[in-house]
């Protein structure tokens, strides 16, 4: 456990500074050239032993995490929900608190709970990383689409970014309109009025009632995956009515008055919130955001890893109060 | 108050690296399969710097490469704020002359973790470490093939290189503890 310049936890990018972001930002440029050796792999977290708990489905977070651990030579351990004893009824911090008796450093986690890593971050010695929580924040989605955005555009500040989707349920998008505003970036969200949240513009970023108006706005459009459960909880008539109305698609790209940079969290729906000549098209980022989210989650592992680790006190240690983080 | 003594003006670098060129050249038995490691930051001039020295009178191109450290540190776990990472640049190492190229030879925990970080890339047939001081002061069994100056140092001393590439001057100097 430690006191890095980002403090001992990254639960979101709410909290951050703007030079902390750019620290994150600047630290994750050497990393991609790690992942791109013979062999990748760096000995900085040799010994640190990482656990990956992920109550919610994942599969490009949870490798790009533990890809990123494993190239800093990290050990790790991956806990589903289903499986543990989680499935048993064992609360969060129990099971985490198990975790750290067995002198873990760090804990990557996902969960359901809005708010749920930075209650364990609250409770545990070890530091803990938001891979998603709820429908608060995924800062690591959020600092890697910033990444890709400025290899493409070679800043951030002033560009135009239009989110669009599902904004009220989406913690992407909040991790990004924290993100991008603190750099400098204008910020627009696009969306069925049904999934905006209520005074969004608090936060601000700019409406765009129409997916057009985003694409004569944008620089850059982030398309946000349309979960399809909204629409069975009646936000949304139909998946074809929302590619109808909001999908991002070349007829619509084609008036843009400027080649618009794409980008998406995955994993897509092809066919309703982005077709597959857009995805596939020469002006996508998706594939390179992957690349980069690898580079900005072993930046923040880095980050915050380190210290002198103080176990001698044990597992419980003494209460949060008397150990001076944060 | 601390005392500053210099070490070594613009000219008298200009001179030594001269001199650790046609070393260089000499102890490799001429430039084929030669590339040269500057470890980040004025490491990597000066690995620049004996490039063009070298290219100059044996015609050749040599291979030049930036080596950063900062991942293979073996005090990760005990120092404060982590270091910010530079870039790693390396062209083939496989079955070349490699020269570890630094500004100050201390301990030898930096030419340790270069020395790994080399054998993550590839498997060169010998390396070589020059550097331009050699301060002394070593923890670790490793010594240095071509040397600028020696210069016998304190545990509170340090020594000050400044490139012009950086620093704008070219200068050593030797910062002693008052007292």
């Amino acid at each position: 456990m430690s006191t890095s310049s980002l403090g001992k936890d990254l639960v979101g990018l709410e909290p951050l500074s703007a030079e902390q972001i750019l620290l994150i930002l600047d630290t994750a440029e050497p990393f991609k050239e790690v992942s791109e050796r013979a062999i990748k792999k760096v000995p900085a977290l040799r010994g640190k032993t990482i656990v990956n708990l992920f109550f919610e489905a994942s599969t490009r977070t949870r490798i790009s995490f533990e890809f990123a651990e494993k190239r800093l030579s990290a050990d790790t351990v991956n806990v589903a929900a289903a499986g543990s004893s989680v499935s048993k009824g064992e609360t969060l911090v129990d099971t985490a608190k198990n975790l750290e008796a067995m002198r873990i450093d760090m804990v990557v986690i996902r969960h359901g709970a809005s708010g749920a890593a930075q209650f364990l971050g609250q409770r545990i010695r070890s530091n803990v990383i938001n891979a998603g929580d709820g429908k608060h924040e995924h800062p690591t989605q959020g600092l890697l689409d910033m990444l890709t955005l400025r290899d493409r555009f070679k800043r951030i500040k002033g560009l135009k970014v239009a989110i669009c989707g599902d904004i009220l349920h989406s913690r992407v998008a909040r991790s990004n309109i924290w993100g991008l505003t603190k750099l400098g970036a204008e910020v627009g969200v696009c969306g069925p009025a049904t999934l905006l949240p209520r005074q969004v513009e608090e936060l601000g970023v700019t409406i765009l009632p129409r997916i057009e108006d985003a694409i004569q706005w944008a620089d850059a459009l982030n398309v946000l995956r349309l979960q399809l459960e909204r629409m069975e909880a009646g936000f949304l008539p139909s998946l074809r009515e929302y590619n109808r109305v909001f999908g991002v698609t070349s007829e619509r790209l084609a008036r843009a008055p400027k080649e618009l940079v794409i980008l998406h969290p995955g994993p897509m729906n092809r066919g309703v919130e982005i077709d597959s000549d857009v995805a596939d098209g020469p002006h996508s980022v998706i594939l390179p955001q992957v690349t980069n989210g690898v580079a900005v989650r072993m930046a923040v592992l880095y980050l915050l890893a380190g210290g002198s680790p103080d176990w001698a006190a044990g597992a419980d240690g003494p209460p949060r109060e008397e150990r001076g983080d944060r | 108050m601390p005392s500053r003594t210099p070490l070594l003006d613009e000219r008298a670098i200009g001179r030594t690296l001269a001199r650790m060129a046609s070393e260089i050249v000499e102890r490799s038995r001429g430039t084929e399969e030669l590339v040269l490691v500057g470890i980040q930051r004025r490491g990597a001039e000066l690995a620049a710097r004996l490039k063009r020295l070298i290219d100059a009178s044996e015609g050749s191109n040599l291979s030049c490469g930036k080596l950063d450290i900062t991942l293979y540190r073996d005090d990760l776990q005990t120092i404060g704020p982590r270091p910010v990472v530079g870039e790693t640049s390396l062209p083939d190492l496989d079955g070349k002359t490699v020269v570890i190229v630094d500004d100050v030879l201390y301990t030898g925990r930096t030419v340790r973790a270069a020395l790994d970080e080399c054998a993550d890339f590839g498997r060169p047939r010998r390396i070589l470490l020059c550097v331009l001081i050699d301060r002394g002061g070593r923890e670790l069994p490793i010594q240095a093939d071509v040397v600028g100056t020696s210069v016998s140092t304190g545990p509170g001393d340090r020594v000050d290189v400044f490139v012009s590439e950086l620093d704008g001057r070219d200068a050593v100097e030797l910062v002693r503890k008052g007292g």
